[in-house]
């Protein structure tokens, strides 16, 4: 088992100024960025099958998010789904083993980087299709709302997904039944090759929100501060029965889409440009900056996610491999 | 003591009615189904017995309908998704399809996905091609989703029962045809096993396996046939996923005869898994005659009676057919 720190929501304004807060958000962004990094890297070395997507140069999104949540709190995710796993408290070595094909990952082998979930952390899953889990967290809302629980359901989903149908019957629903759900775009510009600018007409993704009658509110993605007071309000207001909320948090992605990405449709320009955005190093300078935590504290906090990321690998890499043997006993549920 | 005779619909009423009675969890959502009553009449009142928290109108959405269902189910609710047509689930395949039916094996396990499906399906009601499908190969054919097709008023409200106790999906078929039709239905809350193929009638010279309202049709014919001195068993497999093939094949071994009878268009038609099970196994030596498929014409259902009649088996096609394979043509 390798975990970070829960995140939690800061006994101040941002989380930059709540020392514990903070730290619990540089864990998540560190843990995000160098698990991200060494599954790239054991990719390329063959060592890892498949594909997967990213979310390297997101990662504010999901720790600024998730730092509003309570640990009973749900959420939905995407193909580009480590980081809000990650975020909302899931074990590494759990993930790094259904990475490696193994029997101790969250999906027993069957679901690889793309359908990772995690009940013990409110995790419905990633989801392989574009949009495919925004109705879900409507569901799951609307549960909460009939069982007269106070849980929020967060929906995360990329720039893309806001074309399809179901986002719009999604945000539809939750408006007319006034759910409890947040719905966080993550606009990184594009829906794998495609640009925003040529796939939508509206300047803000946030715009949207307009034609569903729920606020709508568009970020820099790449600021936990920022990420995080929108999703408090957005949290807030959906838990007391204020109904939805669409937030749009701008940001990018250093790598390609996936495997297959030979960066054809953007340019070094562009992505040197947003590098220079890059949340991790934005989030450490301004801690150090600000006097919340010294330089010697921040290289404290990498070296411990750096040996947590190690502890993964090796604990992933010596559990047994997935079990062919199971399969055909575990398309269904047995019945009671 | 008399039995109680009810409609295909209300015996469909009655078990959402005791389900949600007996369990708090249980809710109801689709188009319609309030006030209204539901396109075909089978929600009725249930909207003033439980209030619209419970039974629960919703938007021209099938697709964000039936993911608010898949969300729920995983977060300890037992919605009952009521689809108008079945042809409308083409709206809501990704849900269905990809989430619905993948979450519990492809997330490892620890979720499942307890969601019952209802729609209408079939022909007969003049709604021409996108309001009369028979799709029940379409579901059938993807690992994660139970299918159901009741085929009376009693197996309506046992396999509704049932597909409500069932930790999985469960897509429950019910022909539109027979609504309206009645049979003793007990009062009590009672379970038609998912998994069991149903011997509905027993008889020496020709095994007929026939699903939805083929088999109360079949039936007509067999009570024809019978006159003329031709006494058929007919199996209702009433759970198409799971596929109980033990009566089937303990049948096809005393009649030496086989026929299949959908009102889904023939090719690729559920039809033909039954009849490929049959010959993988010892059954298909005991075969005096080819397997005989009567089933629907390769093409979308028509508008016109006349039209839309010739296009499914009938009684004087299920007589007549039977006929055949008893005269070896």
């Amino acid at each position: 088992m390798a975990t970070i720190t829960p995140l939690t929501a800061p006994n101040a304004e941002r989380v930059s100024q709540d020392k514990e807060a903070a730290i619990a958000a540089l864990e998540s962004l560190l843990a995000i960025r160098f698990f991200e990094e060494a599954v790239d890297g054991l990719f390329a070395r063959g060592m890892m099958h498949g594909t997967m997507h990213l979310s390297i140069g997101q990662e504010a999104v999901a720790t600024g998010v998730c730092a509003a949540l309570r640990k009973t709190d749900f959420i939905t995710s995407t193909h580009r789904g480590h980081s809000h796993c990650i975020a909302k408290g899931a074990d590494l070595t759990r993930m790094m083993a259904e990475l490696l094909a193994k029997q101790t990952g969250y999906c027993r082998g069957r679901g690889g980087s793309m359908h990772i979930a995690d009940v013990e952390t409110g995790n419905l899953g990633a989801n392989g299709i574009v949009a495919g889990g925004i109705p879900i967290a409507a569901g799951a809302a609307l549960s909460q709302k009939l069982q007269g629980k106070d849980n929020v359901v967060v929906s995360f989903f990329g720039d893309g997904a806001t074309n399809e149908g179901a986002f719009h019957e999604a945000l539809n629903l939750a408006a007319v039944w006034d759910l409890p759900v947040v719905f966080v775009c993550e606009n990184n510009k594009y829906g794998m090759s495609f640009s925003t600018a040529k796939s939508m007409k509206v300047e803000k993704i946030s715009d949207r929100a307009a034609a569903y009658g729920m606020p709508g509110v568009t970020v820099d993605g790449n600021d936990v501060d920022a990420v995080y007071a929108v999703a408090q309000e957005a949290v807030d207001r959906a838990r007391s029965g204020g109904g939805p909320t669409l937030i749009e948090c701008l940001t990018y992605r250093h790598k390609g889409h996936s495997k297959s990405d030979k960066n054809l449709y953007r340019t070094k320009e562009e992505i040197d440009f947003w590098k220079t955005k890059d949340p991790v190093g934005i989030f450490e300078t301004k801690l150090v900056d600000q006097g919340v935590l010294t330089q010697e504290e921040v290289d404290q906090v990498t070296d411990k996610i750096r040996g947590e990321i190690r502890n993964a690998i090796q604990e992933a890499s010596a559990a047994p491999d997935s079990d062919p043997a199971e399969l055909l006993s575990s398309v269904f549920r047995e019945v009671n | 003591m008399s039995e109680r005779i009810i409609t295909y619909g209300e015996a469909v009423r009655e078990a959402i009615g005791q389900a949600m009675e007996a369990d708090p969890s249980v809710f109801m959502l689709g188009e319609d189904i309030g006030v209204y009553g539901g396109a075909f009449g089978v929600s009725g009142d249930l909207v003033h017995r439980f209030g619209e928290d419970r039974v629960r109108d919703t938007p021209i959405s099938e697709l964000g309908i039936v993911g608010a269902a898949v969300g729920a189910a995983l977060t300890g609710m037992k919605p009952i998704v009521e689809i108008q047509f079945s042809d409308f689930t083409a709206q809501a395949m990704d849900q269905i399809v990809n989430q619905a039916a993948k979450i519990h094996f492809m997330l490892g396990g620890e979720l499942a996905v307890p969601m019952v499906l209802r729609a209408p399906l079939g022909s007969g009601t003049g709604a021409a091609a996108q309001h009369s499908q028979s799709l029940e190969a379409w579901f059938a054919h993807v690992p994660g989703l139970k299918v159901v097709m009741p085929s009376s008023p009693y197996e309506a409200k046992g396999l509704l029962l049932a597909a409500l106790d069932d930790p999985n999906p469960v897509i429950v078929l019910e022909h539109k045809l027979l609504y309206k039709t009645s049979g003793h239905v007990p009062e009590e809350a009672y379970r038609s096993e998912i998994g069991k193929s149903k011997v509905v009638r027993e008889g020496k010279d020709l095994t007929v396996v026939a699903t939805g309202v083929m088999v109360s049709r079949t039936l007509e014919a067999a009570t024809q046939l019978a006159a003329e001195g031709i006494e058929l068993t007919v199996i209702d497999p009433r759970s198409l996923t799971p596929l109980d093939m033990d009566p089937i094949n303990a049948s096809v071994a005393q009649t030496g005869r086989l026929m299949l009878v959908q009102e889904a268009p023939k090719h690729v038609g559920y039809m033909a898994e039954i009849a490929a099970r049959v010959s993988e196994g010892p059954a298909i030596y005991s075969l005096t005659e080819p397997v005989k498929r009567l089933a629907g014409l390769d093409v979308p259902i028509p508008y016109a009676p006349q039209l839309e009649k010739s296009v499914v088996p009938q009684l004087p096609d299920i007589v007549a057919a039977a006929k055949d394979v008893m005269r070896g043509v």
